[in-house]
């Protein structure tokens, strides 16, 4: 299916959302607005654009704990967003999740996860409730590089392959297990070989451009959305910026994030709508001009918003209303 | 009364609920087409099919996940460990994801799953098939844990925890699931955090619960010959506790042995005795004492099994302590 003109622009104000995004939380860390643990998204957005435009908006979504741009992609306001990165009661997650644990039922945004390959099972599993229940809803489970290297993954390929479950695996590897490269911990740097041991259908993907992402998705949606089972694909990307805010990223030179820089799947989103004619500069600024007010009215809505009360500690811990909790 | 095997009261529990709900289903190794490892679940694939009864391959983390997952996206997973011995390679989906996932969610995705199967020893199988690990689950908010003593609470508290909202860790015992008991042809449920006493008495308390109870029993009846009257209560539910009964009993007797298959250390003896001391310290006429497994791993031998597990001898022998009596 040709990719057309309004996906072309969405994937273009959808990553820019997530950039100028991005940007604006690593200030925040900076001055201490945000805390905790803060993994930016910078330089892979091209992942969640093109898997994003390429599903519905009922197809539930998991991911590890670099989830701002999947919660984002996935429609939940930046307001919820920055909310729950700034701990707020109006957060997605009530400010009780933070940065790694952002949630959105509404959206099938089942969340983010922070224990590294843990969320595999779980995208599986909610596969396997669409499947259980009729539906030909498919599941995009996100994973790291790292996570590829987990008993849990293998133990899940195994299980959705046997069981034809409608989940695609989006391997994001952005060539770093934090500060640990693909080559340092495995034979098979081609992770989505890792997929061809259970006989899943995989292949490798250029993440950095958004037109590849969205067709190698949209072929693996329309085959789970008939029965046919899972895809592992390995999104090829990088992160522009370290593991998380505290990770200076001493183990890569900087020939090597700039020779990424110049494939900026922004810039050429940019490039390809001038050439093609969907847009002018005009709408390019006006763009610009909405994300930058879109992601300083959620700066402000954050800002604004109460923390949650301390009364909100021992709710939805469990949903038993009256739980006998120990206090004393 | 009719009276059935403890194995029949867990299959009929979820029989009983999956006729009602059909987002129930049962997963785990050797459920379906082998009728279950210890037979709790002979004849349920023929009845609700293989979509609802499921065997698995062994990847106790892989399937937990799965199951956590399902849970998440609207169904009622009843998921079956062999034994619990085997749930600790699944642990990281019970306590990172299924207990943490409402809260991190700020409400938004309950889990309601039930994890079963049996804990505790079952005779010489060696010290990696022998753990009890009540305790540790127990310590984990956001879980549920239950260890049923008998065919009719199992029964109703296994049907409790299928429909309970949050997720649930339901421990049996090979040693119980050929037990008879007698259980009721109508429906009936038992609410889950309440203890229950099995024999009121004067005494002395002695609390345990699960398969241990066959062991405070024993004890009590040897006590009543002995003119002790012990007073027995069953927490049935560990997760929440039921402390309430526990220090109701106490203020009775000013006496309490408690009985626990768990290792000595951190674990629900150390909790009750804080608990008593706490709440009820000016009612003790002896110290606490407990009767819990060796703080070793349990070892082959008969005779280290012996030596390290409860027994009525031991509890007697604790009975005696706190009562002053000279044996």
């Amino acid at each position: 299916m040709p990719v057309t003109k309004e996906t072309y622009l969405y994937w273009y104000e959808s990553m820019l959302l997530m950039r100028r995004f991005e940007e604006k939380s690593g200030q925040l860390y900076g001055q201490q607005k945000i805390r905790g643990f803060c993994h930016l998204y910078i330089g892979q957005e091209a992942v969640v654009a093109g898997t994003i435009s390429a599903i519905r908006q009922e197809d539930p979504i998991i991911t590890a704990y670099r989830d701002h741009a999947h919660a984002l992609g996935k429609g939940v306001s930046a307001r919820a967003v920055m909310a729950e990165l700034y701990g707020k009661a109006t957060g997605c997650s009530k400010g009780k999740g933070g940065s790694m644990h952002l949630f959105s039922k509404e959206h099938y945004f089942f969340g983010g996860h922070g224990i590294v390959g843990g969320q595999i099972p779980l995208g599986a599993g909610i596969a396997f409730a669409e499947q259980y229940k009729g539906t030909d809803n498919v599941c995009i489970c996100y994973l790291g590089d790292g996570a590829v290297r987990q008993g849990a993954l293998n133990e899940t390929f195994n299980m959705a392959m046997l069981w034809k479950l409608p989940v695609v695996f989006v391997c994001e590897n952005n060539g770093y297990a934090m500060g640990t490269s693909v080559q340092r911990t495995t034979n098979v740097t081609d992770i989505y070989k890792i997929g061809l041991a259970y006989d899943m259908p995989s292949e490798p993907v250029d993440g950095m451009s958004c037109e590849s992402v969205h067709e190698a998705m949209d072929r693996a949606v329309r085959r789970a959305r008939k029965g046919e089972g899972p895809t592992f694909l390995e999104m090829r990307t990088y992160r522009y910026k370290g593991h998380s805010m505290s990770d200076p990223a001493r183990y890569r030179t900087k020939e090597e994030v700039e020779e990424y820089k110049a494939k900026d799947p922004i810039e050429i989103v940019k490039n390809t709508i001038l050439e093609k004619k969907y847009a002018d500069e005009a709408w390019f600024e006006e763009i610009a001009a909405k994300v930058k007010e879109e992601v300083e009215d959620s700066v402000k809505f954050a800002e604004e918003s109460p923390f949650p009360d301390a009364d909100e500690l021992y709710k939805d811990v469990y949903a038993q209303e009256d739980y006998p909790f120990i206090l004393d | 009364m009719r009276t059935i095997q403890f194995r029949e009261a867990l299959r009929e529990a979820m029989s009983e609920e999956m006729r009602k709900d059909e987002s129930i289903f049962l997963m785990g190794e050797e459920v379906a087409e082998y009728n279950g490892a210890y037979k709790v679940s002979q004849g349920m694939m023929d009845e609700f099919g293989a979509k609802r009864v499921i065997d698995t391959p062994i990847s106790e983390l892989g399937f937990a996940g799965i199951g956590v997952g399902a849970a998440m996206n609207g169904l009622r997973p009843i998921v079956e460990f062999m034994t619990f011995n085997f749930s600790l390679v699944a642990i990281d989906q019970v306590v990172n994801g299924a207990s943490k996932m409402l809260q991190m969610s700020g409400g938004q995705f309950p889990v309601p799953i039930v994890f079963r199967g049996p804990t505790g020893n079952a005779g010489q199988l060696g010290a990696q098939h022998s753990q009890s690990f009540e305790s540790w689950y127990a310590n984990c908010p956001g879980l549920k844990v239950v260890v049923p003593s008998n065919p009719y609470d199992a029964k109703g508290l296994l049907k409790s925890a299928i429909i309970d909202p949050d997720p649930v860790i339901f421990m049996e015992s090979e040693l119980m699931y050929g037990d008879k008991g007698e259980v009721p042809e109508d429906e009936y449920y038992i609410e889950l955090g309440q203890a229950h006493v099995d024999q009121e008495g004067t005494d002395v308390t002695l609390v345990g619960f699960g398969k241990i109870m066959k062991v405070v029993h024993a004890a009590a009846q040897e006590l009543a010959k002995e003119d002790i009257s012990a007073e027995v209560i069953d927490l049935r539910t560990v997760r929440p506790i039921d402390y309430a009964t526990v220090l109701e009993s106490v203020k009775k007797t000013n006496r309490l042995v408690l009985v626990e298959e768990a290792w000595p250390l951190a674990n629900f003896s150390t909790d009750i005795a804080f608990r008593v001391q706490k709440d009820a310290f000016d009612y003790l006429d002896a110290p606490v004492l407990r009767i819990n497994s060796a703080d070793t791993p349990l070892a082959y031998a008969p005779t280290l099994v012996q030596a390290a597990l409860p027994s009525a001898e031991k509890v007697i022998k604790a009975v005696k302590e706190v009562m002053y009596i000279k044996s």
